[in-house]
């Protein structure tokens, strides 16, 4: 059939935003979330994942910009079948803060 | 105790998930399977002559029957091999389960010899994937496959399992129960309530039916409640069937290629009720242009759906069938006379133009010749082009699940191994594949699979020895600027079905083409039928790329 003639993308804003996921702990857990977000066109800023204390849980922290197409965002990650719950937070949180002096 | 290897307890799953047919082919990595396969007593294999021809075996049996069926496919080629199929599976959300085989675990990042990531590979078109590890993860694995391939929005599956886990020996207590679909989202019944309220105070609504409709088994509640509140009904390409098309509140098919006034109808609406579809470029053309002036209600079961391409003023979460179970008691019955008198006359201002209807030998007509002669009971599944569209806007669906064709993947060479799929369900009906010479060309190696099978398959093959959707679109918006989208060479499809054991007719040269039709239409077995269509004609009405569904030219 005939092609697309999209919309100009979206700029992403400038507020960041905090994702905090609890997962399922097995091999392609990572692979299934960061393809999402590489499939949709969405940046993954930063991404931290670490075992809970079950470890057959991780938990995944995700910094994204604000953009207008976050919220669909977020209802495909709460699609995944690996993923048990999503959390908002706003810029203020800290745990990328405190690993910035790891990275500069 | 009961003590298998993971090959018999994935047999033996099946079949206490009441799989009867599996399509495949072997290959190293899958042996132990087929191994299996070949002990089994109620599932029956169907070996294709392609892997993707599997998946759209599997496909055809899960379009008819509304649950998951499976393919097996081995690992490397084998398993890509599928991967059309699964994706299409995905954008039309037909449940399934393929199972592929993979080198043994320990070779897994070796490179080894046919070893492909494919559950990597398949994690963007499947609802969900799984590597399985050991042959006790089956057990678990199996029926969570299952479950999430029929859990709300239906969607393809994938399971990975290596060559040694097959041979693995796994010892447990019971088999797990076969697996159930988890319980739909309760519509909310606030938003139900504001639905009523919205379609009881519309003065121009129009009902607008998406797949989701089919999925959800709700063709009687979409019907009742474009009668009792008086609601002009349009379908999505998925929804054909769901209203009858001689229904009298029947708009037939909107957006690209959907009947003029089906879009102006649309244009003029004030609410837009949305059962189970999803707002695609091809239905709704510009989606800022797109029913300007409605409010929109949106039912999905599928929650990233709602407010994703156009805001929904009403937006509820559940499974269409029941949502409208909910709505319907709460709706006004409404005569509507002012606004369907509008719509009457819009549709006798602006009907769909089906030039040609009573000559078998052209496109349109040969469509209708072909659904006079089948009737209702027929299955219909087409290839993707310009055919694909004349069967979409001629044929006269009167029930879902009649009509199975690739929607928003598109996939040239779906329909003859999807049509084989369907024969294997519902053995009773004839199946009829609409195809044109470019997409038959794609999975042609299945007449082989057809031949053996000796299924009532009729192929109707529209041939105008070019890709005719793209060969339209060069002369339309391309500046006549013709290129790779006509054949040179002429294949002789009759000679092709012939060399494959399959007999055909050719109206091309039938003394009397309708006599030929009926005839080659109602033998046993499979038939190929052959007819030239001319190159010249195009798909109209047609919205050009870019435009708002109003813009429309020709037809």
């Amino acid at each position: 059939m005939i092609e697309q003639v999209a919309d100009p993308l979206q700029e992403s804003g400038f507020a960041k935003v905090v994702l905090e996921l609890e997962v399922n702990n097995h091999p392609g857990v990572m692979s299934h979330i960061c393809n999402l977000f590489a499939r949709r066109a969405f940046n993954v800023e930063g991404i931290l994942c670490m075992p809970m204390s079950d470890p057959r849980r991780s938990r995944i922290w995700l910094l994204v910009f604000e953009d207008q197409r976050l919220e669909q965002m977020v209802l495909q990650v709460e699609k995944l079948v690996d993923v048990l719950s999503v959390r908002r937070h706003g810029a203020e949180h800290e745990v990328f803060e405190r690993l910035e002096k790891f990275f500069y | 105790m009961i003590q298998m290897t993971g090959a018999e307890l994935i047999l033996r799953l099946l079949e206490r998930q009441g799989i009867r047919t599996v399509a495949g082919i072997p290959g190293g990595a899958i042996l132990p399977l087929y191994d299996a396969l070949s002990g089994s007593k109620l599932i029956r294999h169907v070996l294709a002559r392609h892997e993707q021809g599997a998946g759209f075996i599997a496909q055809g049996m899960a379009r008819v029957s509304g649950r998951p069926e499976v393919c097996f496919a081995s690992s490397g080629p084998g398993a890509t091999n599928l991967v059309t199929a699964i994706a299409d599976a995905h954008l039309d959300s037909i449940p399934m389960v393929a199972i592929t085989g993979q080198v043994p675990l320990s070779m897994i990042g070796t490179d080894a010899f046919q070893e492909a990531d494919i559950y990597g590979m398949t994690v963007p078109v499947t609802k969900h994937n799984f590597l399985v590890r050991s042959a006790a993860e089956l057990l678990q694995v199996i029926p969570d496959a299952f479950r999430l391939a029929m859990s709300g929005r239906p969607g393809p599956v994938l399971i990975d399992i290596p060559k040694d886990v097959q041979t693995q020996v796994v010892s447990f207590d019971a088999f797990p129960l076969p697996a159930i679909p988890d319980a739909a989202p309760a519509g909310d019944p606030d938003a139900i309530e504001e639905a009523a309220r919205l379609i009881n105070a519309a003065e121009r609504p129009v009902l607008y039916v998406g797949g989701g409709a089919v999925h959800s088994g709700a063709a009687q509640q979409i019907v009742a409640l474009a009668e009792r509140a008086g609601l002009p009904t349009t379908m999505t390409l998925m929804a054909l069937g769901v209203m009858p098309i001689d229904h009298p509140l029947s708009l037939g098919m909107l957006g690209m290629h959907g009947a003029r006034h089906t879009n102006f109808i649309l244009e003029e609406s004030d609410l837009l009720v949305c059962v189970g579809a999803r707002f695609d470029d091809r239905a709704i053309g510009k989606a800022a242009q797109f029913c300007p002036r409605a409010k929109i209600v949106h039912i999905d079961i599928d929650p990233s759906e709602l407010h994703k391409i156009r805001n929904a003023h009403v937006a509820i979460n559940g499974d269409v069938g029941a949502v409208l179970d909910a709505l319907l008691p709460r709706v006004n019955v409404r005569l509507r006379k002012r606004w369907l008198s509008h719509v009457g006359s819009l549709k006798s201002r602006f009907p769909l133009h089906l030039p040609g209807l009573d000559d078998p030998r052209s496109h349109y007509g040969l469509v209708q010749a072909v659904a006079s002669v089948v009737g209702d009971e027929a299955v219909v599944t087409t290839d993707v082009g310009q055919h694909q569209m004349w069967a979409a806007q001629a044929y006269p669906f009167r029930r879902p699940r009649q009509w199975l064709t690739s929607g928003g993947f598109g996939t040239m060479g779906f329909g003859l191994p999807v049509a084989i799929g369907a024969a294997l369900a519902v053995p009773a009906r004839t199946v009829v594949c609409f195809t044109g010479d470019g997409s038959f060309k794609m999975n042609i190696q299945e007449l082989a699979t057809l031949a053996e099978e000796g299924l009532n398959v009729k192929i109707v093959l529209m041939n105008n020895n070019s890709l005719g959707l793209v060969y339209q679109q060069q002369s339309l918006f391309y500046g006549k600027r013709v290129f790779a989208s006509k054949y040179r060479g002429a294949p002789d499809f009759l000679k092709i079905a012939e060399g494959f054991g399959i007999g055909g007719v050719d109206l091309d040269t039938a003394q009397n083409p309708r006599a030929a039709l009926v005839q080659a239409l109602s033998g046993p077995g499979p038939c190929l039928i052959h007819a030239s269509i001319d190159r010249e004609e195009f798909v109209y009405p047609m919205v050009p790329p870019g435009g708002a569904n109003t813009e429309m030219i020709g037809g």
